[in-house]
Order: C-alpha cells, then sequence, then structure tokens
C-alpha cells in the first residue's frame, strides 16, 4: 500500500505541477533567482578566497645579513626559522645570487654598475626570504629574529629586518582581509535568508491558490499525509527543474567571466574552469538546494492550511 | 445511527446558531432539513461532518460521539460521510475520473477497484461519456453529479447534501432529486437540506423544519411549511 500511495502522490504531483503550468512556471522563476544568488554566492566566495590566497603570497619578510655572516650561521637560523609551527618556507639567497640580481637589476645603469666594480669585493649581505602561513604571524616571526640578533648581540649576523618598513602595509592588509571576509560572510548570510524567504512565499503563494482544494481533500476522506504528498512532491520539482534552469544559466555566465579573466578582468581565477572542476559540488548544493527548499517550504506550507 | 443530543452551538458574541437539537436519523432513511437562511441548516451540517465542534451536546455516528474523533483521524469518519455541496467543491485541475478516484485513492482503494468502479459509478449519474473533461468544462448540473459520484463512491454509510440545487435550473434540480432517491433506494441514508419547496413536497419523505437554531416541526411525510 506504501508503494501505492507512494506513487499515487508522485503522479498527482506531477500532474498538478504540469497543469498549474503558470503557477508552477512563476514558482520555477522565482526560485531560479533565489538559487542563482546562492550559486553566485558560492563563487563570490571562490573568487574572495583565491584572491586573499594570492595577496598572502606576495607578502613575505626578508632578513638582510651582513656580508660577513657565515653561511653556517645563515643557515642554522634558517634552520631554527623552518622549526617554528607559523612558519610556511624559508628561501636562502647567497650573497652571489643577491650580487647576480642586483647586476641584473642595473645592467642598463652602467653608473651604478661602475660604482659596484670600483668596490672590488661583494658588499652585498646574504639574504632569507621568510614567508609566514598567516599574514598575522608575521609580527611573531619578527620577534623571533629579534631575539636571535640579541643573543649573539657580541657577534651580530643580522643587518636588517624588513618588517617594520611592510608593517604598517601588512597590518593594513590584515583588516582589509578581515572585513572583507566578514563583510562577505555576513552578506552571504544576508543573501541566502533573503532567497529562502522569497523561495518559501513563492510556494506558499502557489499554494494558496489550492487552499480550498486542500478542504475539498479533506472533505472526501483523504489523510493529511496523502493530501501533503502530492503537494511536497510539486516543490521538489519546482526545485529540481529551477536547479537545472540554474546549472544551464551558470555555464554561458561562467565561460563568459572566465573569458574575462583570461583577458581584462583580472579576478585571479578563471571561474569556467572552477564550475566545470567543482560542477559535482556545486551541481550538490544548488540541485540539493533548491530540492530541500521547495520540499520544506511545501510542507510548512500545506500545513498552514490544513491546520485552518 | 445518527442523534444529536442536545447540541448547541454559539459563535463568539452572537445568540445560539443552533439551540439545544434533539433528533436522530435511522438506517436507509431519508431526511429533508429545511429552514430560512440563517436557521442553522449548514452549521447543523459542518458539526455532522465534524468540521466544527458544538458548543455542548452530543453527536453520535453508530455510537461514536464525533466531537471526541481527533483531528488526524478524521478522514475515516469522513469515509463513512459522503458530501454534495451547493459549489460542488470538485478539484479544478483533475479530469471527472480524477476526481472521483482521488476519493476511492484517499481511502486506500485498489487500481483494479477504481478502473472497475468509477466508469460504473459515473453511467449511474448519467456522465459515462465525459470521465475526460475538467470540471470547468461541464454545466452545473453535470458539475454536481460528479460530486454525487465521487460522495457515493466508496459506498458511504450516509450522503450529505447540502443545498445541492441551490445553483440548478428546475430540470437539472429534478435530475438530481431523482439521483439522491436512487441512492437513498439502494439502501443509503441520505440527509438533505433545502430551500426548494418543490424539491421537498416532490419528495413525500421526513421533514425536519429548523427555525432560528431550533427544530420547531419533525414530519414523517412532510412538506415544506414555512
Amino acid at each position: 500500500m506504501f508503494l501505492t500511495n507512494l506513487r499515487r502522490i508522485i503522479r498527482s504531483g506531477f500532474h498538478s505541477f504540469w497543469r498549474n503550468s503558470f503557477v508552477s512556471l512563476a514558482a520555477v522563476l522565482i526560485m531560479v533567482i533565489a538559487l542563482s544568488a546562492i550559486g553566485s554566492i558560492m563563487f563570490m566566495n571562490t573568487i574572495l578566497d583565491t584572491t586573499f590566497a594570492n595577496i598572502k603570497e606576495k607578502v613575505d619578510v626578508n632578513v638582510y645579513f651582513i656580508p660577513e655572516a657565515s653561511e653556517q650561521d645563515i643557515l642554522n637560523l634558517k634552520a631554527s626559522l623552518e622549526n617554528l609551527s607559523e612558519i610556511e618556507s624559508v628561501e636562502y639567497v647567497t650573497r652571489e645570487r643577491v650580487y647576480e640580481d642586483f647586476v641584473e637589476n642595473y645592467k642598463n645603469n652602467q653608473t651604478t654598475l661602475k660604482a659596484l666594480d670600483e668596490l672590488g669585493d661583494n658588499p652585498f649581505g646574504a639574504r632569507l626570504n621568510v614567508r609566514a602561513k598567516e599574514i598575522s604571524q608575521y609580527q611573531s616571526v619578527a620577534e623571533f629574529l629579534d631575539d636571535q640578533n640579541t643573543v649573539s648581540l657580541e657577534n651580530p649576523i643580522i643587518d636588517e629586518v624588513n618588517f617594520e618598513d611592510n608593517k604598517a602595509a601588512i597590518d593594513r592588509l590584515v583588516s582589509v582581509i578581515n572585513f572583507v571576509d566578514q563583510f562577505g560572510t555576513l552578506l552571504a548570510i544576508v543573501l541566502m535568508i533573503v532567497s529562502v524567504l522569497i523561495t518559501f512565499n513563492t510556494i506558499r503563494l502557489a499554494i494558496y491558490v489550492s487552499r480550498e482544494e486542500i478542504g475539498v481533500m479533506r472533505l472526501v476522506g483523504a489523510s493529511v499525509s496523502y493530501i501533503r504528498g502530492p503537494f511536497v512532491f510539486s516543490g521538489i520539482m519546482y526545485g529540481l527543474v529551477s536547479g537545472l534552469i540554474t546549472l544551464i544559466i551558470f555555464y554561458p555566465i561562467t565561460l563568459w567571466l572566465g573569458k574575462l579573466n583570461d583577458n581584462s578582468l583580472y579576478i585571479g581565477i578563471n571561474l569556467f574552469d572552477y564550475y566545470v572542476s567543482n560542477f559535482g559540488q556545486i551541481f550538490l548544493v544548488i540541485i540539493g538546494g533548491g530540492i530541500i527548499l521547495g520540499a520544506i517550504s511545501s510542507y510548512l506550507a500545506v500545513m498552514r492550511y490544513l491546520k485552518s | 445511527m445518527i442523534s444529536f443530543e442536545k447540541v448547541s452551538k454559539k459563535y463568539a458574541d452572537s445568540s445560539p446558531v443552533l439551540d439545544k437539537i434533539d433528533f436522530s436519523v435511522e438506517k436507509s432513511e431519508f431526511v429533508s432539513i429545511v429552514g430560512h437562511s440563517g436557521a442553522g441548516k449548514t452549521t447543523l451540517i459542518k458539526l455532522l461532518l465534524a468540521e466544527e465542534k458544538p458548543t455542548s451536546g452530543k453527536i453520535l455516528f453508530d455510537k461514536e460521539d464525533i466531537g471526541s474523533i481527533r483531528k488526524n483521524d478524521l478522514n475515516t469518519l469522513r469515509r463513512k460521510i459522503g458530501t454534495v455541496f451547493q459549489d460542488f467543491k470538485l478539484l479544478p485541475d483533475r479530469t471527472v475520473f480524477e476526481n472521483i478516484s482521488f476519493a476511492m485513492e484517499a481511502a486506500g482503494k485498489t487500481d483494479e477497484d477504481i478502473q472497475s468502479d468509477v466508469p460504473y459509478v459515473l453511467e449511474l449519474v448519467g456522465l459515462g461519456g465525459k470521465a475526460w473533461n475538467f470540471p470547468q468544462e461541464l454545466s452545473g448540473g453535470e458539475k454536481q453529479r460528479v460530486a454525487i459520484a465521487r460522495a457515493i463512491i466508496n459506498q458511504p454509510d450516509i450522503l450529505v447534501a447540502d443545498e445541492p440545487t441551490g445553483n440548478l435550473d428546475p430540470l437539472h434540480t429534478y435530475d438530481i432529486v431523482q439521483i439522491l432517491k436512487k441512492i437513498n433506494d439502494l439502501g443509503t441514508t441520505v440527509i438533505l437540506t433545502t430551500h426548494n419547496k418543490g424539491v421537498i413536497d416532490s419528495l413525500e419523505r421526513r421533514v425536519i423544519t429548523l427555525e432560528q437554531g431550533k427544530i420547531i416541526r419533525d414530519d414523517k411525510e412532510g412538506k415544506y411549511v414555512l
């Protein structure tokens, strides 16, 4: 009997979806807008994450050594830095490499190169490029380096750590990233809530049209679940169809944005590649979200008319 | 079979719509309830269908107190009572066949029963050729015949018809009354509320007359006297 009832409920819900085509179309269109908003939140999140990661990658702290510092001391410091939990990577740039980079950078400036030649010896010290896992951790890395220099006060090998020069810029970057991150989360939550409310109200209006039918069904002896079933199934259909339409719409939009990213608009990620490579996850969120939203909205809306 | 025991219904801040109503209906009876608008006929039907609860008194259906049935169990009661209304109350997005089969599906009948019983009952009410029409494609009389077919498809113990001819012309009114009589002759109890003097006088069955929420007459083979 359960299977028979289920089959009847599905058939009835499908008929209702198909025969009330105007109401269904309206509900589907509104749900497409709501699901597009949810999908856009996912894309925005990815764009923000990629942008932040790109920015973070560009931030590092450079430790400049005096020319006399021995390579062994530098490598020891590099090893102790690498033991810190905050450290992502430490790159050692030798004195010779610094010299070569300088020459390369100033190859068109003969005066500078001549002055360098006259010095005879390599005047540059080696350098460590230190990258922390989080931007906010550079402060503690800088403090660690300070301590190292203090410990070896009699014979300091560090000439300069450029953290203080970059500190203001890093601090500002941290606060901007935090603000955008929090604002983005808040915006995403508000958009989600608005989408859910719009969907819920649209489906409630669609079922409002059928409120008298619900009364008639009760009068002819249908049980509450038998009345509710077809409406919930119609809600699932709204979610499924609007989810599919949303996914189809995203294809040309992300393709266009992907091309824009390659040509003029730099947003740090090709959205089309992201869409294609994460299609399974996006499919689940959009279709699953649509189905759950449709089903729950219908369930609650019918409950209202079943109670009255 | 059905008995109203000192049943009163009063809405907030108004005089009673029904005032200590006492009567009973036996199996296979045909009872007409007449009265002016506002006399309490429709309220009485709503109480019988448990759409509303009495303010005081009891309504017994096969010795079960209708007022004490839980809301979620009302469907079981309503499957025993077929209902026909003045405004037909058909499901507009379903065909004639589907409107009738819905009542059978709701009662848990098998597909085989539905396929055999629906055409039979449609023939009974003279709508054999309209099974796949939608309600908006039918005349008022035809819609009411669909409503009657739906009401009797589950072979209810009782058929309640609330002003079934109110929206119909005399010819269709006659048709509907004949169908109700036929259903009653087959053993189903019928309770009919109406304003129509012609209908009551032609039936020559029991008539209960309501006035201002009270029974003022209960005649075995009554006429419309108001």
